[in-house]
């Protein structure tokens, strides 16, 4: 599905500011694979998802997604196959657009025509699937975006996503901004869907817990490496204090404190 | 004189649409409107003079005005420059084409000529010869409403307005937003040459320097329209520039007729508009800020209300 080798991402090269973000990074990605990505703040997480979507150019290395080599795709092309859903609920939907209005720009994915799509039936099937998010939104089609709560803005970005059809699906922190309830029903929502369209899936987590819990491997990062990668019966015996010990015994220094590590 | 401001606010409630697609539906803040609007008023002049008829005259004017929109929004693209500046490129080398177009000229009179505005009256010949040129002038403006709605409410014309809310969006749907904005550009642009190529033949001559502050009075427009009422329908948003374009020309017109009394010269409408974008920006603010703090007052109200009934529960249970 996905084939990364040897990328590297240098920001700001030949300044003061130089920063290696990847470094000589690999990794594949199989069908079907739900991969959770744990790791410090600037260990190169949300970069290597920039670079997997094509936020970023890659300073070196290749991408590969489906056979295909997108290492220059622009990030709007990578999109027919990636759905990306971020750590802030806003930017995956239009804030000064109805509900209604955002779902039809998530029917397909590419360039759209003049073809009025928004019609009665398409409505009762955006009711239709407004009604598994179990918020209300089913009876507010015609509401602004802007006036909904995060957790409900980031429920409606999932569901928009994954209408579009993806065939992969990258999770930044997507429930990091939201309170512990609606984040748990984001969270369900996520593996419903997962499963449901058989989405191939990375998600960054700052919460250990989840890390353990979901998907059939475990990838952790530091400066820019992988530096653990467990597979789903390594973490089946897993505990969070044994992932911590690990992560201590590889890195081979003492963390400043846990908490660096373990924001749940 | 009534029908005369409602025919004016109505050939400047086209160019406010426009600017309503680059300002507020593209969030593209474009100055390209200065010179496109006098693009347009030249192009259809030229076309006239040439005999060209009205039709393809109002045509031209259109698609130049749209060509004026793509080269903005190409050197946004490919330039990466902010939308401000490549607006203000296109305006400055339209100053120079748009009298090019007029033949080395700054000004063409449209004398002895058939226009739109000389015909109007022969069609509505049941009418006055003002309240024809009304008729005629509002008729061409539903057409011209009408398309735009429908057209907004096509899946492109969502995904210009998604656009212009949020580009991340647009790009997670596979959709490539500098093709967007060209086409968006274009479209706004185009209208804006429109509403010029029909004042030119209102006013009976097309100028290099029709356009001059056409930004920000289409700017006052739209913020006059925006206090009449909220909505996000693009039918009712459209309606209310078109009342705003009214509006404007209105008080516009007030300015020149009577302000004289309080020593007012036709100079100082420019700073009239400017004063009038000024305070419709600081209401619109005092409104949001009070619409908030409102609405901080009712939850402070909802939770004192949820806890006194707690309480009561607590109590009865206590009993």
């Amino acid at each position: 599905m996905l084939t990364i080798e040897q990328v590297s991402k240098v920001f700001y090269p030949g300044t003061v500011n130089e920063k290696t973000a990847i470094e000589y990074l690999n990794l594949t990605v199989k069908d079907g694979d739900f991969i959770t990505v744990v790791g410090s703040n600037g260990s190169g997480k949300s970069t290597l998802f920039n670079l997997i979507a094509g936020t970023y150019p890659v300073t070196g290395g290749s991408i590969v997604l489906n056979d295909k080599d997108v290492t220059n795709t622009p990030e709007f092309r990578r999109a027919f196959t990636i759905g990306r859903i971020f750590q802030d609920p806003t930017k995956g939907t239009a804030a000064k657009m109805s509900i209604e209005d955002n779902m039809v720009t998530a029917l397909h994915k590419g360039m759209k025509g003049l073809k009025i799509s928004l019609n009665a039936k398409v409505r009762e099937e955006f009711k239709k699937e407004l009604s598994q998010l179990h918020m209300g939104l089913e009876d507010r089609l015609k509401d602004n975006v802007g006036l909904l709560s995060g957790g409900q803005r980031q429920a409606l970005t999932l569901l928009m996503t994954v209408l579009s059809r993806p065939q992969m699906l990258l999770l930044d922190e997507h429930t990091a901004a939201l309170d512990p309830r609606n984040a748990q029903i984001v969270m369900d929502l996520t593996t419903k869907f997962i499963n449901q369209y058989k989405l191939t899936s990375l998600m960054v987590t700052h919460n250990m817990q989840h890390a353990i819990d979901f998907g059939n491997r475990l990838i952790m990062m530091d400066e820019g490496k992988i530096i653990l990668d467990l597979t789903a019966e390594e973490k089946q015996s897993l505990t969070v204090p044994k992932l911590v010990q690990k992560f201590k015994s590889i890195k081979n220094k003492e963390y400043a404190s846990d908490e660096d590590l373990l924001v749940t | 004189m009534l029908e005369g401001i409602f025919v004016d606010g109505l050939i400047f409630s086209i160019m406010v649409i426009g600017v309503l697609i680059s300002y507020r539906i593209l969030d593209f803040a474009d100055l390209t409107c200065d010179g496109s609007f006098a693009t347009g008023a030249a192009v259809a002049t030229m076309a006239i003079v040439q005999g060209l008829g009205l039709a393809t005259a109002l045509l031209l004017a259109l698609v130049s005005g749209a060509v004026a929109g793509v080269v903005t929004a190409t050197i946004h693209n490919r330039l990466k420059v902010p939308g401000l500046l490549a607006g203000i490129l296109t305006m400055t080398m339209l100053y120079s084409i748009n009298i090019r177009i007029l033949g080395g000229r700054a000004n063409v009179p449209l004398l002895r000529t058939t226009t739109l505005y000389t015909k109007f009256p022969q069609i509505f010949s049941m009418l006055s010869t003002s309240w024809a040129l009304l008729a005629g002038t509002l008729i061409i403006v539903m057409v011209v409403k009408f398309i735009i709605d429908i057209f907004f409410r096509t899946d492109l014309g969502i995904a210009i307005g998604a656009l212009g809310s949020n580009e991340q969006m647009i790009i997670s749907m596979g959709m490539d937003p500098k093709l967007l904005k060209v086409i968006g550009m274009a479209l706004s642009n185009g209208l804006i040459a429109l509403s010029g190529g029909l004042l030119a033949q209102y006013q009976g001559f097309a100028d290099a320097n029709l356009g001059q502050g056409m930004v920000v009075q289409g700017l006052a427009a739209i913020m006059i329209g925006e206090f009449l009422f909220d909505s996000n329908k693009i039918s009712l948003i459209t309606l209310r520039v078109v009342f705003g374009a009214i509006i404007y020309k209105a008080l516009m017109f007030l300015g020149r007729y009577y302000g004289y009394y309080i020593n007012l010269t036709p100079s100082d409408l420019k700073l009239l508009t400017g004063i009038l974008v000024i305070v419709s920006l600081i209401v619109a603010q005092t409104r949001s800020a009070a619409s908030s703090a409102d609405a901080r007052k009712k939850a402070l109200r909802r939770n004192k209300a949820r806890r006194e009934a707690e309480q009561k529960e607590a109590n009865h249970a206590n009993d």
